[in-house]
């Protein structure tokens, strides 16, 4: 069927294709989004008893003290750091799986890769608490080895959030880079050599821009979450771990302040909306 | 512009000889077309020439110095891949200025050449399309330009045309042929497709299973081939198989063939001689028996009307003969009829078996 001919049937036959899927987003996703967003302007919860009614004091609350604003920025300033190391550990792995490995080895290296998805991740977090706390393994292996006693006591504080954290996220910047990676036809490269191109220049001028998709669709898969994050910030940051996303979680799960947590998620999901616009013109002329 | 040389050149891949001693040199400013089937190295070859590969031992000399343990981006040659290899992400220009940006040419400098370059291949109107918006053809110019905009002192086209349709094939062998000239730069042309190696190269190499088995100007090879393989590879070629006799050779019938007086040392044994198809003419049986040269009786068994000509398959003594008659409005034989097939002495090789 030419492209012409499908225009014309229009979209009526692909509906029962689509409306699963979209069935399942409307109930799953938008009912109780549209429920928070009502949550967000009510001084309280709907509950027996309760007195209600309608008001933008929770937004307002963002802005009357600096305090959210400041835990605004240090949680985008994470997800800046965390995305920035998935990217540097993560693209040099998806290139070796992409254009080195074949076959077994490939293989072999790819499930390691995807192992941390197949386990639990507060199970992930808390063997992370067991290697980087004081006397841990980290610090027990590391004694083993060298001759002196060293306690490098990594656990509360802001680096052990960050390697909790980039352990999660980078199998995606891993697997986004990889498919893009692999698209680039290696004839392209060898043209590139033919040329002049030093390694460098290949990598600079022909590799990053043509893996760019990748690198964008996993940076965002990463930057999102990890701004809202706030399991490992809590475990592995201890005091340190106060972030945006650990605030949210308190007016919800500690303080049962409904009403501020959603509004506060929602100022988190607007800036985020923000800045992935803002930056979009920016990546689109990345990729030409 | 230099002469490459090859010397004994041989690649392994594991246990699989890829090239196995080949010695070749591509004259200064010519053809060269590798012919052969595919696994017949002619592909290992070149990648030994362009340094993406090294070869396990032997020289590769480019205008003097030997080069075979220098990567690809530090010697100068032009390469055109079968897919053409163009940057996607990059207009026409800009891949065709490539090669000179690398190199830290001057933008102004940059410009003229690269114009210059596309004006040389006919796009020079399309320098800020993309690659996806361009015909296979054009594809095919850009990659051209491309690699001769760095003025390199090889070309190398690995089977460049393949990708294309017939009709637009023989346009792009005479404008590369074109080029080749315009430029005069030594080019090294790998290809399978025998009848793009005879129109288009002065001297063919024909590969086969990592050796070179013959080589020569495409008339010799055609008209002098020294291996049935040659014989059949390049062109279509009857065999005939026998005893070679002072003045040629003894068919299994006791028919005696006259080949061509062979330069060679005289051959005995069992032997065979080639003969070309067009070369062959055919008689009714009741023809004068006058005629001088080789005579051939047989039965004609199958006719194939192409138009310009038509092929005839000849019965005899067990074996199909192929013979190509020229349209002239003749009378065609028909099938089943019982004819004579006369050839002259030179237009018979003898080789060994």
């Amino acid at each position: 069927m030419t492209s012409a001919q499908a225009a014309r049937k229009g979209i009526r036959p692909a509906l029962p294709l689509l409306a699963p899927a979209y069935l399942w987003l409307t109930v799953a996703i938008f009912l109780p989004l549209s429920a928070m967003a009502f949550f967000s302007f009510m001084t309280d919860l709907p509950m027996a008893g309760r007195e209600w009614s309608l008001t933008l004091k929770n937004y307002a609350a963002f802005f009357s003290t600096s305090l959210y604003l400041t835990l605004l920025w240090s949680s985008l300033r994470l997800g800046l750091e965390v995305t920035a190391w998935c990217l540097v550990i993560g693209f040099p792995a998806a290139y070796v799986l992409a254009k080195v490995l074949k076959g077994r080895a490939r293989e072999a290296i790819f499930l390691l890769v995807i192992l941390p998805f197949w386990s639990n991740g507060l199970v992930r977090i808390f063997s992370w608490a067991m290697v980087l706390r004081e006397g841990g393994i980290l610090d027990t292996a590391l004694n083993a080895v060298l001759p002196f006693t060293v306690s490098i006591d990594l656990m509360y504080s802001y680096p052990a959030v960050i390697i909790g954290l980039v352990h999660s996220y980078v199998p995606y910047m891993v697997l986004t880079c990889y498919l893009t990676l692999q698209a680039i036809d290696d004839s392209l490269i060898e043209a590139a050599r033919s040329l002049g191109a030093s390694r460098r220049q290949v990598l600079r001028r022909l590799i990053l821009p043509l893996a760019m998709p990748g690198i964008v669709a996993g940076a965002v898969l990463i930057f999102v979450p990890v701004v809202g994050s706030f399991m490992e910030p809590r475990i592995l940051g201890g005091r340190t771990g106060t972030f945006y996303g650990t605030v949210i979680e308190d007016q919800f799960v500690a303080v049962f302040n409904w009403p501020l947590g959603a509004a506060l998620s929602f100022i988190l999901l607007a800036v985020v909306l923000l800045i992935l616009a803002a930056s979009a013109p920016i990546l689109r002329r990345a990729q030409q | 512009m230099a002469e490459v040389r090859v010397e004994n050149v041989s690649r392994s891949f594991g246990a699989h000889k890829a090239l196995d001693d080949v010695s070749i040199a591509f004259p200064d400013g010519g053809f060269y077309a590798l012919l052969g089937p595919s696994g017949s190295g002619k592909t290992t070859l070149l990648r030994q020439i362009a340094g993406f590969d090294f070869p396990d031992s032997g020289r590769i000399v480019i205008d003097g110095k030997g080069v075979e343990r220098v990567p690809v981006e530090k010697r100068r040659i032009g390469m055109v891949f079968q897919n053409y290899a163009l940057f996607p992400n990059m207009s026409v220009t800009d891949n065709v200025a490539f090669g000179l940006s690398v190199r830290g040419v001057s933008r102004a400098e940059i410009a003229g050449e690269v114009q210059r370059a596309l004006d040389l291949v006919q796009l020079g109107g399309l320098g800020e399309r993309r690659p996806h918006q361009l015909s296979g053809g054009q594809r095919q110019r850009v990659a051209l330009a491309r690699a001769i905009v760095i003025r390199p002192q090889v070309l190398l086209l690995d089977e460049p045309l393949s990708a294309l349709d017939k009709a637009l094939r023989v346009d792009m062998q005479v404008e590369l042929k074109r080029i080749q000239r315009e430029v005069g730069i030594t080019t090294i042309f790998v290809t399978h497709d025998q009848e793009e190696a005879l129109t288009m190269s002065d001297r063919i190499g024909i590969l086969r299973e990592g050796r070179l088995v013959q080589e020569g100007s495409p008339e010799e090879i055609y008209d002098h081939p020294v291996s049935e393989f040659a014989a059949t590879f390049l062109g279509d070629a009857n065999i005939l198989r026998g005893e070679a006799t002072e003045t040629g050779i003894r068919l299994g019938d006791g028919t005696e063939i006259a080949t061509r007086l062979n330069s060679m040392v005289r051959m005995t044994g069992k032997v065979s001689c080639a003969v070309r198809p067009e070369r062959i003419t055919i008689l009714p049986a009741s023809a004068a028996a006058s005629t001088t040269g080789n005579r051939l009786a047989g039965r004609v068994s199958k006719r194939i009307f192409a138009g310009d000509s038509s092929t005839y398959f000849v019965e005899r003594d067990g074996q199909t003969i192929k013979v190509l008659v020229q349209n002239a409005g003749q009378i065609p034989f028909d099938e089943g009829q019982d004819i004579v097939l006369t050839w002259s002495p030179e237009s018979t090789v003898l080789i060994r078996t």
